[in-house]
């Protein structure tokens, strides 16, 4: 290693095209040592591999995979940024390593020209070599290396062949201290750049590094020029543009083609004796595959079948795992409860912080089977065949085939819907997919219709039984977030990712076999983040929400009934049948601690706030009582059902089938003496429950993925407000007809 | 002159232009789409669009509304149906 650099870390980019083998290269190099943090201000992952070579720390920084290093977004613009070294969390890189696929080198060079031009030691990594071979070409890579003049490595990542070669080569790469110009334009353009430098020094933007100079030329509208643009003086930088990018023109340097060309030029002519391409392509095996995989009927078959299969595992095989992180929850809730005496610490430890982990690891079995599926799909190459016969549907969204997957698993839970929109490279389809998600009908929203169709719509059946009432306001409940989300993501669209195209260009990569290592690395590295990025604002919200329900109510009188409650219990007479005595006492005793338990709950900040707020949910047909079980139920919807039970004085231990819930709902009234619920008031509340964003877990999942407070803030404004209008209108519309 | 979209599975032809200067052109020629290129229909979704196509040895899905600013200039010959002869290379 270089002596100069030996007492701090190396700093090396891996940058590559997407489907490279990007990530098992990586994963290769940097084992299970990669830290996982955000860019500030951008969507992007920041991914960082700490690891040592010969005793030299080195820290390989994982860049988002791309075509083209041509910025068109603030995410795209961080790669940018740090090859040249103006990322200030990360600092100066001192070499890049360049992933291409052996295979397809000719499209992969482009991508390689724009790194050279940034002027960083690079590294060409051909990976996929086995691939390359066995399609019959011949890669000469001595040759390759000559006329590049920078180190060229060939490599076969998931076999971890060849990467024992990288270290000497950034060395060497180093060594040379960067690489003789690639010159890919003609004379006129480098003139150009040399005359925008000193112009820019003119502005007072002095050593503006040559390749922002070349995208400022090339990126009409790009990136790079609106950062320009927005300095003092841009409005005169932009004129200059234009006229140095006619002068361009007239010279025959036409942007923005021309770049295309020349660097596919210049790729073609480094290839010409380095590549030997087979006579005759034969028909692959990717051929053959496709022929099936993406046939009219069998296609579209194959992946209905892998579809159910991914919303299965989510939504029922987690299903055990998440009944075992419960019954774990109420297992180390009931010890404590034995511990301590009943009192506020006991709630606290019991309701907000055993809960609050609960509420975290219930997510993790979901997560991890859903990633493990999604890498296994992305890595054999199947995802992009997905996206491909997916893509017709999504636009009906505007958006495309790649949302399909985040936007189905969303249905069972959006937490790990969200986090699977990184398989989306666009940033705008990306963002609307997560804004939109949370519309989708997530298996927690199941158990409030299930209590509230069962108790107030009545059973009529259509069609000799085969349809019935119950079964349809299930399932128009259940498809009305879909639908709405349709209109949402157009006007999504519209109003806040204007600027940015969604182009559907994509790679269709060969199939080949995953690597296991590469799909239990996926599993591993996203529960992690899940639980430690997170983990950790969703546990703060439970704990702030156990004490909106808690405080300022004097508990000293539950906390006493309660412990007669349990100490009657323990000496009930074995077998005592219901009217014997003591029976009697016990149930006298609970049905005043259940008294006392609503009575506190009214008292609490949050019965407060509900009872504040009835005005406002008084023309959706709701009473303060609903009001608390709504507000309470803004952390987790499915919460409603237990408050509901507190609230009607029958304890907080009621699920969605309990007759006495039911039976209590259907003969609350108001104060004159009308029933409270009727079909209007239940459709109107269900209608608010589906629309609302009442999870706090996605809203915090929304803030991790987008690194930014905005877009939660937003998510739950907007889906508050459709819910509002959307119960009123049920409610009001519901009571005339 | 006529576009890429009007091509069928199995066609090939020979990029003449690209009309538009916004970035969905300038995303198509980066992924190696310019004129003199020789592309080829491989397939079509399930739903009739996008459309699978062949270019300088990889495959790329584009939407047909996309394909239609591809005009192409001749038909070279259509393949046998195990093997494609590359020229130009």
């Amino acid at each position: 290693m270089t002596t100069a650099r030996a007492q701090s870390a190396l700093q090396i980019a891996v940058i590559g095209n997407p489907n490279t083998g990007k990530s098992t290269l990586f994963n290769a190099l940097a084992g299970m040592h990669a830290r996982v943090g955000n860019y500030p201000g951008v969507t992007v992952e920041k991914k960082i591999g700490v690891i040592e070579w010969d005793g030299q720390p080195v820290r390989l920084i994982d860049l988002p995979g791309t075509y083209s290093l041509s910025p068109r977004s603030l995410d795209e613009m961080v790669s940018v940024d740090v090859l040249l070294g103006q990322q200030p969390d990360v600092g100066r890189v001192d070499a890049v390593l360049c992933i291409a696929d052996a295979s397809n080198l000719e499209r992969h060079l482009f991508l390689l020209g724009q790194v050279l031009d940034t002027g960083v030691p690079t590294v060409l990594v051909l990976n996929m070599w086995d691939a390359a071979l066995g399609e019959g070409l011949k890669i000469d890579v001595r040759r390759l290396e000559e006329k590049l003049g920078i180190p060229v490595v060939a490599t076969e990542a998931h076999r971890r062949q060849g990467i024992e070669q990288i270290p000497a080569a950034v060395d060497r790469a180093m060594a040379a201290g960067g690489h003789p110009p690639t010159r890919q334009f003609p004379p006129e353009f480098y003139d150009e750049c040399d005359r925008l430098g000193a112009y820019l020094e003119s502005l007072g933007e002095s050593d503006v590094p040559w390749y922002l100079r070349e995208r400022l030329l090339l990126d009409v509208g790009g990136t790079v020029e609106q950062r320009f643009l927005r300095q003092p003086g841009g409005e005169r930088l932009a004129d200059y543009l234009r006229a140095s990018r006619e002068r361009l023109a007239a010279a025959g340097f036409r942007i923005p083609a021309a770049e295309a060309e020349r660097r596919y030029d210049w790729a073609r002519r480094l290839l010409s004796d380095v590549v030997t391409y087979p006579a005759v392509r034969r028909t692959t095996l990717t051929d053959r595959i496709d022929a099936v995989l993406t046939h009219r009927i069998f296609g579209l078959g194959v992946f209905a079948g892998l579809m159910f299969l991914v919303f299965q595992a989510i939504y029922a095989w987690a299903e055990p795992l998440m009944k075992l992180c419960e019954s774990g929850q109420d297992f180390v809730a009931g010890l404590a409860a034995e511990a301590l005496p009943p009192g506020p610490l006991r709630s606290l430890v019991v309701d907000g912080v055993i809960a609050g982990v609960g509420g975290v690891l219930i997510f993790l079995p979901q997560i991890m089977l859903l990633f493990f599926l999604i890498a296994l799909l992305e890595d054999c190459g199947y995802m992009a065949r997905g996206a491909f016969m997916m893509d017709r549907v999504m636009r009906t969204f505007g958006l495309s085939g790649k949302s399909f997957l985040p936007l189905m698993s969303s249905f069972a839970c959006a937490v790990p819907g969200i986090m699977a929109t990184r398989v989306i490279d666009n940033h705008r389809d990306r963002m609307v997919t997560i804004l939109v998600a949370p519309l989708m009908s997530c298996s927690a929203r199941l158990p409030v219709y299930l209590l509230l169709i069962g108790a107030f719509v009545p059973p009529t059946e259509y069609l000799g039984g085969w349809v019935s009432l119950q079964g349809l306001v299930l399932f128009g409940m259940s498809s009305l977030g879909l639908v709405v989300a349709i209109p949402v993501a157009w006007l999504l669209k519209r109003c806040f990712f204007r600027g940015e195209a969604g182009t559907f260009v994509m790679e269709l990569p060969d199939y080949k076999l995953p690597s296991p290592r590469l799909v239990l690395y996926r599993v591993y590295e996203r529960g992690k983040a899940f639980v430690l990025r997170a983990g950790s604002l969703i546990f703060a919200a439970t704990i702030l929400v156990w004490a909106a329900g808690y405080f300022p109510g004097d508990h000293a009188e539950l906390d006493r009934l309660e412990e007669e409650v349990a100490a009657v219990a323990a000496h009930l007479p074995e077998g005592a049948a219901a009217g014997h005595p003591a029976v009697l006492a016990w149930e006298r005793l609970r049905d005043a601690r259940n008294a006392e338990g609503a009575r506190l709950m009214r008292e609490s900040w949050l019965g407060r706030a509900g009872v504040a707020i009835e005005p406002v949910v008084l023309p959706l047909g709701w009473d303060w009582r609903i009001g608390v079980g709504v507000l309470a139920s803004f952390p987790a919807r499915e919460v409603i059902i237990a408050t509901l039970g507190t609230i009607y004085s029958l304890g907080g231990e009621v699920d969605e089938e309990s007759e006495g819930l039911r039976g209590a709902l259907q003969a609350a009234t108001w104060p004159d003496g009308r029933p409270v619920y009727n079909l209007p008031v239940a459709l109107s509340l269900m209608v608010f429950f589906a629309l609302c964003a009442q999870c706090v877990s996605t809203l915090m999942i929304i803030r991790r993925e987008t690194n930014s407070w905005r877009w939660p803030a937003f998510t739950f404004l907007y889906m508050t407000g459709l819910a509002y209008v959307g119960a009123w209108i049920t409610y009001q519309v519901g009571m005339r007809v | 002159m006529f576009s890429l979209d009007s091509l069928r599975p199995g066609e090939r032809g020979i990029i003449a232009a690209l009309s538009g200067d916004d970035p969905v052109t300038v995303r198509l020629l980066e992924m190696g789409l310019l004129p003199g290129e020789v592309v080829e229909v491989l397939g079509v979704a399930p739903l009739g669009d996008p459309l699978a196509i062949l270019v300088r040895g990889g495959r790329l899905a584009i939407r047909r509304r996309d394909a239609a600013r591809i005009q192409l200039q001749e038909t070279p010959p259509r393949r046998p149906d195990s093997a494609i002869v590359l020229t130009g290379r």
